[in-house]
């Protein structure tokens, strides 16, 4: 009797093991499909950028270059030295960076001060204030393009940096506040009780007490708006031109504007380069990004 | 001169009354505990007290000088919270002298209370750790001591053994204990377990609605409860609450419930007002560790009830008994041995009873 219920359990058990070893099989099978889709483009891209013009022609999307030949990245960067209608990104560049350093440090610091308000020292009304800041991230952008040339133009900062910045600025606290007051309400408010008791004021709670453990959500929020702000297209082409322009844009004139024959090698290194600094902000505070978005959700 | 003294003190959060005009005084070094189920007010008067909070009506007194209006820092306390409220980024030093650095005490002196403090709580092998690194008991411990270093007049606790198991808890509130008789420092206590209260206040101020039901030696208000709700809410189980009628005839006082022949005689109980009690609805009030299996004293009154139900929890057990289709809870050493479903015979002890009104439901 006992027997036969033993081996019935064995049968069950190799049963299960087979079905486990199968799935577990399929699950990497599925992965590895789906993590070829995702790098097929960065791969075209990458060996593109180091054939030849000759090659280019000659070979397939896919075939490998026949050396390390970074000519095509010297042209995208620096240029090829002659005169008028010389498109390269170096100049842009550093229009971007100048944007999106200032831009990314006040959205930060004003999105963490409005949530540090907005969860540790309520006020009567302060959930409308928030309720109408957090309508800043669902507003379509192409709706205020136009007040906000108007704007820019009053403030006589139209078609310059200063004027991205403060477009960026604004249009981030949105996005910065949301993210800090949620995590600023899983901070408990007795800390702040305490640092009254002890003298300390508005300020001095916020840069001693909160800000030193608010490394998760601020490298969050670093990430977002550096993706946001250095990937923007639409505010860059509409509020700049010319010298003023951040990389995107010049990335889209220099694609666009090439006369004779289309050189997809410079493009594919141009393409790369503008979008090598958001990379590394990823792989420098990836690991961050995770745990500080979940952050809010799990109670520490 | 009263610490700290508390009068026709309201408080609303929007339309909800939180606290309804609280009276409330404490001598130097008393233990004061406020005691409540949650969402009695409790914890709003503590913050009103720590000035955490703003006042819609009345004031706050700390040795005779109106503080409703003085910052939280200058107000003379310190308070140690149920998190513990532990600066994260500052180690166990830092946060014990945040205080005194924010008050520009000179470093001397800093250094001098420090060392006092973390002797004194035993901290003092943990100044350089980060809170993350301590344990609950130490956290508290260091929460304390940073109240410590303040010399403050009257300490606030919220909860502080909440967060603690149960075995830590009993420690620590020993530990309270011992600290209270060392220094003498006036207390206000919140929390809302009933042990606690008991065994660390001088006096216990009992709350429910934003109403302080009774303020008391924790004696009187086991012994002598003002109300059903604080019969109710001290002891466990809590007080059996009989309902019924009073009844007079030829100066003597009994009680009987509805429709039944079972008459207990009220002899020496200590009325307030011994007028108008024939007829009157009450409820007739016997702790359950006041029903006996064999006679406790002269006065006991003898009746035979029927056992329902058993609860048995190591030491004691707690028996459940049918008085005229009313529970009736009795406590017993668990080494008695009690036949369910059978009748057997209790004794009430009558000098230990309490009988409430029961329409205004208040002590008569």
């Amino acid at each position: 009797m006992q027997d036969k219920i033993h081996s019935s359990y064995k049968q069950l058990e190799q049963k299960s093991k087979y079905t486990n070893m199968f799935l577990r099989w399929f699950l990497y099978f599925v992965l590895v499909v789906f993590a070829l889709y995702f790098i097929f483009p960065l791969y075209v891209m990458v060996v593109t950028s180091l054939k030849t013009m000759e090659e280019i022609r000659q070979g397939t999307l896919l075939t490998w270059p026949s050396g390390l030949n970074f000519d095509s990245w010297l042209v995208a960067w620096g240029g090829r030295g002659y005169g008028a209608g010389d498109t390269f990104l170096k100049p842009y560049f550093w229009n971007s960076i100048k944007m999106v350093v200032p831009a990314v440090f006040f959205s930060t610091f004003i999105g963490a001060m409005a949530g540090y308000v907005l969860t540790k020292w309520r006020f009567k009304g302060d959930k409308w204030v928030f309720l109408f800041l957090l309508f800043g991230c669902f507003i379509p952008y192409q709706a205020i393009l136009l007040p906000m040339a108007r704007t820019l133009g009053v403030l006589g900062i139209s078609n310059s940096v200063i004027g991205l910045v403060l477009v960026h600025t604004v249009y981030g606290i949105p996005f910065t506040t949301l993210f800090f007051r949620n995590f600023y309400v899983s901070i408990p408010s007795e800390l702040v009780k305490a640092a009254r008791i002890d003298g300390a004021g508005f300020f001095k709670i916020f840069f001693k007490i909160l800000l030193p453990v608010s490394t998760p959500i601020i490298v969050v929020t670093i990430i977002w708006q550096f993706t946001q702000i250095w990937n923007d297209f639409l505010f860059g082409s509409t509020f700049s031109f010319g010298e003023a322009a951040p990389i995107q844009v010049a990335l889209n004139n220099m694609v666009l504007s090439s006369t004779s024959v289309k050189e997809y090698n410079v493009d594919m290194a141009s393409a790369i380069i503008a979008g090598i600094p958001t990379l590394i902000v990823y792989v420098l505070a990836g690991k961050y990004f995770i745990r500080g978005l979940t952050s809010g959700a799990v109670k520490g | 001169m009263k610490t700290l003294k508390i009068e026709e003190l309201s408080k609303n959060f929007g339309s909800t009354e939180v606290l309804k005009k609280i009276n409330l005084e404490i001598d130097e070094g008393n233990f004061l505990v406020l005691l409540g189920p949650s969402g009695c007010g409790k914890s709003t008067l503590l913050n009103i007290i720590a000035g955490l909070e703003t006042i819609n009506e009345g004031n706050v007194h700390i040795d005779d000088y109106n503080v409703s209006k003085v910052e939280p820092k200058d107000r003379n306390i310190a308070m140690v919270f149920q998190s513990y409220a532990l600066y994260p980024s500052m180690n166990v030093r830092e946060n014990m002298i945040f205080g005194l650095k924010q008050a520009k005490v000179s470093k001397e002196k800093i250094e001098e209370q420090l060392e006092k403090v973390s002797k004194f709580l035993q901290v003092d092998a943990l100044l350089e750790r980060k809170p993350s690194q301590l344990s609950g008991g130490q956290r508290q411990r260091v929460a304390i001591g940073r109240a410590l270093v303040r010399e403050p007049r009257i300490f606030l606790f919220d909860e502080p053994l909440s967060n603690l198991d149960a075995k830590l808890r009993v420690e620590m509130r020993r530990e309270i204990k011992k600290l209270h008789q060392q220094l003498k420092t006036t207390v206000v206590y919140v929390t809302h377990d009933q042990t606690e209260a008991m065994s660390l206040g001088t006096n216990i101020a009992i709350m429910n609605h934003g109403v302080i039901q009774q303020n008391d030696t924790p004696e009187n208000i086991y012994n002598k409860p003002s109300n059903t709700f604080v019969a109710d809410f001290i002891g466990s189980p809590s007080m059996n609450l009989l309902k019924g009628n009073l009844k007079e005839s030829s100066n003597k006082i009994s009680f009987v419930t509805h429709g039944s022949n079972i008459e207990i005689p009220i002899n020496g109980y200590d009325f307030k007002e011994k007028s108008n009690l024939d007829n009157k609805e009450v409820f007739f009030g016997i702790r359950p560790e006041h029903i006996f299996f064999k006679k406790s004293n002269e006065e006991d009154f003898e009746i035979n009830l029927r056992a329902d139900l058993s609860e048995y929890i190591g030491h004691e057990q707690i028996m459940t008994f049918n008085f005229e289709n009313q529970e009736v809870l009795a406590k017993f050493p668990s080494t008695v041995k009690i036949d369910l479903s059978k009748n057997t015979k209790l004794f009430f002890d009558l000098t230990q009873i309490s009988l409430f009104d029961a329409k205004t439901e208040e002590r008569i």
